[in-house]
């Protein structure tokens, strides 16, 4: 054993790879339960992989075929119906953990430096995350699939002067049709996951690069003992790869149980509407994006005002897409002189928890029809979300924070 | 070798023009990729005229038919609806069809329909909005479930824009424009093409 060990790393640095990211690997040893999420993201992405390769050896991207090949995997194909579940209600169990993910590097300063590059990897991630998701759910070709795809790619048809040809490529005919499917399966099963696992590996090294975060938000690295070592760290192998085994224990429990005994989880992980084949010439009554869209959806639909040079649709637009933009300059907004939200005064703590009730009552009217007072309370989610993060300069350097022990507690 | 006799100035020049040469071939290679998506020649077929015969279409009711794959709308309007048009242009943004890329300029009249059966209405049934399919909602007032000052036209469940019986947008509501008419010539009072302006014949 000893003696093959030798003669891969002769030409391969397999036991150096070890060491470097596991076995010798110092990270904080007070990560607590924000922590878990950074590797059940991984367990999601890998899930994800699996479960669509199988399912691509069923599933025919054709507008004709496509909604019968589906029912079809989950009817006749044996245990079909468990992995397109573990595939769709996966969607949605991926987008939990990865808010749940960038919230926590929100309350302990996870983005700040020298942690800019971590933050920016992942926020490309997030988007192509989103685009990766909004392909996969127009390959059903439910009714809901049809018309969520005609909305949002009706979206870049704002954009002045380039919109309608952009939007034509986008489909590559002049409405979504055979065309639009085949190439999202394109996009969907290749490209796009290509690229994410190219982000990932890429978010991995600059993580290992700089070393974790922690709640406290102490550099560890700044406290080493006479061999280098961390002062406040333990190897990640084995005591975080055990301590993220139970994560992903209980977070399988919840997942087994969601696809067991509540798949559609009332509406919220599958639409009913979906279930209707798509139909080009009747909208669904009522138009709603999957959970993990609709606080942007909100966004979106809380531009009314037709005043607005270019109009309210551009705007709501440019509303929309800067929702997304502004969370890529975070690092650079934040000028505390402290990274955890343990050690910040109540002007963050304020803000950020304003900032979260907003993203959340947002999400929720994105589900609801417009008008009256759900448009008004939406505006107001808008104003909060943008406040948060404009602001942010101002009260994170007026703010009085408490003083940072030097070793963790 | 030695670096001494380098010419720094020549090599960074070197290095420069075949990097933007390099661009401009990376451009010219990416540009059949590029163009592969848009709309193919099946699809522009598909984009064909279409004949229309609706003799045995109803007053006051809708008709859908496909064109380019989107649903075309077809109405027989009734008197009190022509009479309600020109009554409600407070209610409207743009209730001259002033914005040219909406309708061809043989519809910019007050019906948005051609001289010869102003009473007959086609457009394209798509919200200038987002693109879903407005409902129609003829009946003036209560009975289309609208509000009694409703006066008669289509209702977009998607957002809440509203259209008048000329498929002209109301104001506060999120769709910008009037809805699009599409080009299309009358072959006798109930024989329409759709995708031909008058006096346009394709062979």
């Amino acid at each position: 054993m000893e003696k093959l060990m030798s003669w891969i790393d002769d030409r391969f640095p397999l036991t150096q790879v070890w060491e470097e990211h596991m076995a010798k690997y110092y990270a904080p040893k007070n990560f607590n339960f924000w922590y878990y999420f950074g590797s059940l993201a991984i367990l999601m992405l890998v899930m994800q992989i699996i479960t669509g390769i199988f399912m691509a050896m069923y599933y025919k991207p054709d507008a004709g075929l496509a909604f019968a090949s589906v029912e079809y995997v989950m009817r006749d194909v044996p245990w079909g119906w468990l992995i397109r579940y573990m595939h769709a209600i996966g969607a949605s169990m991926f987008f939990i953990v990865i808010y749940l993910h960038m919230f926590r590097a929100m309350i302990y300063g996870s983005y700040r430096g020298p942690r800019e590059l971590i933050w920016l990897f992942g926020m490309v991630i997030f988007v192509a995350l989103m685009a990766e998701s909004f392909m996969g759910y127009l390959l059903p070709w439910g009714n809901m699939s049809y018309w969520g795809a005609q909305v949002i790619i009706n979206l870049f048809g704002a954009i002045p002067y380039v919109g309608d040809i952009l939007v034509e490529w986008l489909r590559g005919d002049y409405v979504i049709s055979d065309a639009t499917l085949n190439r999202f399966f394109a996009f969907h099963v290749i490209a796009v996951p290509l690229v994410l696992v190219i982000l990932v590996f890429l978010h991995i090294v600059a993580l290992h690069k700089v070393g974790s975060n922690n709640p406290d938000g102490i550099e560890i690295k700044k406290n080493k003992d006479e061999n280098g070592i961390p002062l406040d760290g333990i190897p990640f192998h084995p005591y975080y790869t055990v301590k993220d085994i139970v994560g992903v224990i209980v977070f399988l429990m919840v997942f087994s149980a969601i696809i067991f005994f509540w798949p559609t989880l009332g509406g919220w992980f599958l639409e009913s509407d979906n279930f209707i084949p798509a139909n080009p010439v009747s909208t669904p009554p009522h138009i709603v994006p999957l959970w993990y869209f609709t606080p942007y959806y909100s966004i979106l639909r809380a531009v009314t005002w037709a005043w607005l040079p270019g109009g309210a649709k551009l705007w709501g637009v440019i509303a929309m897409g800067s929702s997304l933009v502004v969370l890529f300059f975070l690092p650079w907004l934040d000028r505390s002189p402290v990274k955890s939200i343990r050690y910040r005064g109540w002007m963050f703590k304020t803000a950020l928890a304003l900032f979260t009730l907003a993203f959340l009552m947002l999400g929720w009217l994105g589900t609801q029809p417009v008008g009256g007072i759900n448009t008004v309370l939406a505006q107001l989610g808008m104003l909060v979300y943008f406040a948060f993060f404009l602001l942010m300069p101002i009260y994170t350097r007026l703010d009085r924070t408490k003083p940072v022990p030097e070793r963790l507690t | 070798m030695s670096d001494q006799n380098v010419n720094k100035g020549r090599r960074r020049m070197l290095i420069l023009t075949t990097s933007a040469i390099g661009a401009v071939g990376v451009g010219f290679a990416a540009t059949p990729f590029i163009l592969s998506m848009m709309p193919s020649a099946r699809a522009r077929a598909a984009g064909a005229p279409v004949e229309v015969d609706f003799s045995k279409l109803d007053v006051g009711v809708l008709l859908t038919i496909e064109w380019q794959g989107k649903p075309i709308w077809f109405v027989k309007r009734t008197d009190a609806m022509m009479k309600k048009l020109g009554t409600i242009a407070d209610l409207l943004v743009d209730p001259d069809s002033d914005v040219e890329t909406q309708q061809p300029a043989y519809t910019k009249n007050l019906p948005r329909s051609q001289e010869k059966y102003p009473y007959i209405s086609v457009m394209i049934g798509i919200c200038t909005h987002l693109g879903c399919v407005p409902l129609d909602k003829f009946p003036v007032g209560l009975a289309s479930g609208m509000g009694d000052d409703w006066p008669g036209g289509y209702f977009c469940p998607c957002h809440g824009s509203k259209f008048d019986m000329a498929g002209r947008v109301f104001k506060n509501v999120p769709a910008p424009t009037n809805l699009v008419i599409p080009p299309y010539r009358f072959l006798s009072e109930t024989r329409v093409i759709v995708g031909e302006n008058p006096g346009e014949a394709k062979a």
